[in-house]
């Protein structure tokens, strides 16, 4: 494997400013690691290499003329296949999809183009984003670098695997109710899900708006910080985008300090239904920071009990009004059953082989949720219950300034061990989901390994709406620490994939 | 216990413009009404509390765009994805389930 | 179609009481859509007013013409509403193919405006006062065309063609509170609710305000219940009724068709009917059923819309007169007659004839022009003279060429027909025609000494005292001189030479 493509994205712009590595040089290498180990990992849906490569060069050409790039100009990066970009198909990993090239790009993506970073490729996830696992996929799931007969979380498990394989430094990732955190504690990688409203959602195949952030997913805390600080920014066509800056993340994460800082343990999130290592580390980390000047708090969030249950309202609601538009008139797939049909009952057969199981679940019981009679029993309860979180968020940071809880109660499952269980697939996200539900920025950081079956482990980090900075600062600070433990970055004790020629 | 039945179901799928197998009806039914069982838990955290809704997790208000005309796709660009067009329309088949 | 039975309707109203419901659409002009930055424009090619956010295409996302709620505010002031301080937008979620989104972006529980009223004067006389329930913000649906069968219709339709152009464009739909106790006037105070409202929007500037574009629509409730009784009966609600004489005859023919079918037991079923103008007739559309659970909730990519008192004051300062206060002050200005007042309104000239006046034309022969000669060349052209493509101006400039005696009504009416055919003002078409009065004496006797050589005995006649006999010669003048010679100064002439 090229040395170069182990490096964090930090190191390969710094490379790449001093001229000392080309842009070319630096994607053939990732192209060239997928073309070794994706066929088992199955990290990406699509990759075109010429037009990676040809974004390369133009990067290339001009720093030799002397333009003057952006920061991370020449720095390869991989998006997962819900944003929409103009040179590739876009497909939200669902058949109801396959084959189209939307006519615009995300406003995310048209950000990644202007600054210059060729995009290697977009990378798998659950259909529509519906799933913890990948597994839920139209177009198979994608693999565990660290056990390939294991997920690599989800919705983003193409995005995950595909840094922690080394076959991209960076990727984008989206997270509704952990899809970028859960796939990144379980692949032993960072990302991060920004306030609501902090990147756009412009050109985001949307699951449910209200839950919906995209944010940056990496092998370290620093080069997520460079991708948010990328991609974040007012964007006037995403009416909830945040008018204000946040500030840079990179300065955050280059403190490495976390003295007086108020860290509280939130208590619901912890024990009961934990897997034993992912206690083991979580204390471990929690006397790090204390260690370290933190000074520790417990807090209660008593609603949070409710949270799964809000938040399996709230999220299929939204998304059967948001997933109506694939009705096989304006693009996508369309299906005619035998005979002279009507346009409803062609809208009906193509919805009926277009979308998956778990798709269809979530739109039966989102219609349900929303129908007359349901509404206040239900949506409308869920809405009420969201507030009762942000309540117990709001009364925990009047204590704390970053909660921590594991990232999620387990290490990576096995393929198609929840897969018929629809509820056990839910509790993957019990630690994730109230940060979405309140709209406030969650991280997941690597936080080591457990000890009954070698497999990494995440620490969640959440702070108020708009203090993104913080979980960079302590994030950062806690990776340091634990590299100064281990000897080595968290993503170095991945075993080695077998390499195809 | 909640009240997912396979009439219920089939109601729903219809509303949702989704076929549904028998199979389907009878897989989903069971599913849904253990989810729904577990859902309904939201009312338990409500009982004798008097909450407002949030639809929105951060609160704004008065976004808006000045009245200014932006770019439009051009017809081609729109009918790019079309499963079928013609005379610069989208073209579906009938519809006969109305009037 | 099946033929309906129909009661007559002096007898319909003596066994029931007649009660209606509103729902008018105004399409506002704004330039742009009501969620996104595509023209909202009339009539261009089909989909190239369109974006990934008016096709709903994956990703998209909307965002809020601030014009337009300026716009919506202005309405809910001018119908006397209370204005929200909190309204949201709500996701209407129903499966239709000119619905890209199969949902309609609209408000729900939170209109921008709503408990309004309005004052709407009848040609009798009578005064109503219509309850406004709401006003809310919405956006237009794209346009199905049906191919196939025969008669282009939806029935026997083989496809159809979607163009997306309309969908999005900003609608406000106000909807009144049920009408009572306007008996056997409801037809007409249904369409003089509609034209008040069109004149308030066309005042307000918001609108075209054009019903034959489709600019206002009126879908009309109509319900019948006998006469005492407490509960409202069932409800039909009539759509695509899109003139103001359609909005009486399809309430008319409702009021007919319930009241046969209540005389005989049989219960109207609660359903939405569609106006055929060519065969005066309702028929029934889709019944009101399950399928019309709409699953509304707050539209999650879209923020509050929470207008400050500033903004409210600023736009209520800018109203225009109300159409009740106007009309009676315009109406004591030009010193119209009730009737002479009632045609204008009813052929809603209004605007055209204070266009006029303000022109510097008199108030009644600007009403003459607007209600005789231009209502008759739209009448046989098949349009409303409000399209005629003539402005007030023109008119009174014609009026006052008249008047100055340069013009005389035959000529004024051929110079009319120029200025319609876009020649140009009255006077330059005089100018480039030629068509002056001819006063000149000497062209003039020349002409009656040429037919008083063909009607030697006229002098005689006039001599002695038998006026009427002038008048054949002066029409012989007339007739050379193709109209232009002005006949007041040929009678005189004549009289001149008979006393000489």
């Amino acid at each position: 494997m090229s040395e170069l493509i182990r490096k964090n994205a930090s190191e390969l712009v710094e490379l790449l400013g001093k001229g000392e590595i080309s842009s070319v040089e630096l994607t053939q290498a990732h192209l060239d690691r997928s073309m070794a180990v994706d066929h088992d990992v199955h990290s990406y849906l699509h990759q075109d290499a010429s037009t990676a490569l040809s974004a390369a060069a133009d990067i290339d050409r001009r720093r030799a003329a002397g333009e003057k790039l952006h920061l991370l100009a020449g720095l390869p990066i991989a998006v997962k296949d819900n944003l929409t970009t103009t040179d590739a198909p876009t497909t939200s990993g669902s058949k109801i999809l396959e084959g189209w090239v939307p006519p615009y790009d995300a406003t995310v993506v048209k950000r990644i183009r202007a600054a210059g970073l060729p995009i290697l490729g977009k990378t798998n996830l659950d259909e529509f984003a519906m799933g913890s696992s990948t597994e839920f996929s139209a177009f198979g799931p994608s693999r565990n670098p660290w056990d390939l007969t294991r997920i690599p979380g989800g919705s983003g498990g193409g995005s995950s695997s595909v840094v922690a394989s080394f076959q991209a430094p960076v990727a984008i990732g989206s997270d509704t109710g952990g899809s970028i955190r859960f796939p990144a504690s379980v692949t032993g990688t960072v990302g991060n899900k920004p306030t609501y409203g902090a990147v756009s959602r412009y050109g985001l195949i949307a699951l449910a708006s209200s839950l919906d952030q995209v944010g940056p997913v990496s092998r370290n805390v620093l080069d997520s910080a460079l991708i948010q600080d990328l991609i974040a920014g007012h964007d006037p066509h995403d009416s909830t985008s945040l008018p204000e800056s946040l500030g840079s993340m990179a300065d955050a994460a280059r403190k490495l300090d976390v003295k007086g800082m108020r860290i509280g343990v939130i208590k619901e999130l912890m024990g009961e239904g934990f897997q034993p290592g992912v206690m083991n580390r979580f204390k471990e980390s929690v006397n790090l920071l204390q260690q370290a000047g933190a000074e520790i708090v417990e807090v209660s969030c008593p609603n949070f009990e409710y949270a799964i249950a809000a938040y399996y309202l709230i999220l299929p609601a939204e998304a059967s009004s948001n997933l109506a538009k694939f009705d096989s008139v304006r693009f996508g797939l369309r299906v005619a059953p035998e005979g002279n049909p009507t346009i409803e009952r062609v809208m009906a057969a193509t919805r009926e082989a277009g979308f998956g199981p778990e798709v269809k679940r979530r739109i039966i019981l989102g219609t349900y949720a929303l129908s007359s009679g349901s509404y206040e029993h239900f949506y409308g309860a869920a809405l009420k219950v969201r507030t009762l979180i942000q309540r117990d968020f709001a009364a925990a940071f009047e204590k704390a300034d970053v909660l921590i809880s594991p990232t999620a109660p387990t290490t990576a499952f096995k393929i198609g061990e929840k897969l018929e269980d629809p509820l056990a697939m839910y509790l993957n996200d019990i630690a994730t989901i109230p940060a979405n539900l309140a709209g406030i920025p969650g991280m997941s950081v690597p936080n080591g390994l457990a000890d009954e079956d070698g497999l990494p482990v995440g620490i969640q980090l959440l702070a108020p709406a708009r203090e993104d900075a913080r979980l960079y600062q302590v994030g950062a600070a806690l990776e340091k620490m634990h590299e100064d433990i281990w000897g080595k970055r968290m993503i170095d004790f991945a075993p080695e994939l077998e390499v195809r020629g | 216990m909640s009240e997912i039945t396979p009439d219920l179901v089939r109601h729903l799928a219809g509303l949702s413009r989704i076929l549904v197998t028998d199979e389907e009806v009878e897989r989903f039914t069971e599913q849904l009404s253990l989810i729904v069982d577990s859902v309904a838990k939201v009312n338990e955290a409500l009982e004798g509390l008097d909450v407002p809704a949030t639809s929105h997790p951060i609160p704004m208000a008065n976004v808006y765009r000045d009245d200014v005309v932006e770019p439009s796709l051009t017809q081609a660009e729109a009918l790019s994805g079309a499963p079928d067009s013609g005379d610069g329309r989208f073209r579906v088949a009938a519809i006969l389930d109305e009037e | 179609m099946a033929k309906d039975e129909l009661m007559n309707y002096e007898k319909a109203l003596e066994m029931f009481e007649v009660v209606i419901g509103l729902e008018v659409h105004v399409e506002l002009n704004t330039k742009t859509k009501m969620f996104c930055g595509c023209r909202n424009e009339f009539g261009d090619e089909p989909n190239t007013n369109v974006c990934p956010i008016c096709i709903a295409l994956p990703g998209a996302l909307p965002a809020v013409n601030r014009t337009a709620v300026e716009s919506s505010i202005s309405i809910g002031l001018a119908l006397d509403c209370e204005i929200a301080s909190n309204g949201r937008f709500a996701r209407k979620n129903y499966f239709y193919p000119d619905l890209a989104k199969n949902f309609q972006t609209s408000q729900y529980d939170e209109p921008i405006a709503f408990e309004g009223a309005l004052t709407v004067e009848l040609p009798s006389g009578s005064v109503h006062n219509i309850q406004i329930e709401r006003a809310h913000m919405e956006e237009d649906a794209g346009k199905l065309t049906h191919i196939g069968g025969s008669t282009g219709r939806i029935q026997g339709a083989e496809y159809s063609l979607v163009d997306y152009n309309r969908a999005g464009v900003p609608l406000v739909e106000i909807v009144t509170k049920p009408v009572y106790g306007a008996g056997a006037e409801a037809p007409e105070l249904a369409a003089a609710y509609v034209r008040s409202i069109r004149e308030i929007v066309k005042g307000l500037g918001v609108s075209d305000a054009k019903m034959e574009r489709g600019n206002v629509r009126c879908d009309a409730n109509v319900s019948l219940r006998p006469h005492g009784q407490e509960k409202l009966g069932t409800r039909t609600e009539t759509k695509n009724v899109n003139s103001l004489r359609s909005i009486e005859r399809a309430v008319r023919y409702e009021i007919q068709r319930q009241a046969a079918l209540l005389a005989k037991g049989t219960a109207i079923i609660q359903e939405t009917r569609h106006w055929h103008e060519d065969k005066g007739a309702t028929s029934a559309g889709r019944p009101k059923s399950d399928a019309d659970d709409y699953r509304y909730f707050p539209e999650p990519d879209l923020v509050p819309v929470q207008p400050s008192k500033e903004l409210i004051e600023s736009l209520r300062a800018k109203l225009p007169e109300k159409p009740a206060d106007r009309r009676k002050r315009v109406q004591a200005e030009w010193g119209f007659a009730d009737l002479e007042f009632r045609d204008v309104v009813n052929a809603d000239l209004l605007d055209q004839i204070e266009e006029t006046v303000r022109a510097g034309a008199k108030p009644q022969a600007a009403r003459k022009w607007w209600t005789g000669e231009l209502a008759r060349i739209a009448n046989s052209q098949d349009k409303d003279v409000t399209e005629l493509e003539i402005s007030g101006a023109h008119v009174a400039e014609l009026t006052q060429l008249v008047d100055a005696g340069k013009l005389n009504d035959r000529l004024a009416r051929e110079v009319l027909t120029y200025v319609l055919g876009g020649e140009g003002s009255p006077s330059e078409i005089v100018s480039a025609r030629g068509l002056e009065v001819v006063s000149d004496d000497g062209a003039l006797i020349a002409a009656i000494d040429a037919a008083l050589a063909k009607q030697p005995d006229v002098l005689d006649a006039i001599r002695e005292g038998r006026m009427q006999a002038a008048g054949a010669v002066i029409g012989a003048v007339m007739q050379a001189m193709k109209g232009s010679a002005d006949a007041g100064r040929v009678r005189e002439l004549l009289i001149e030479k008979a006393n000489a």
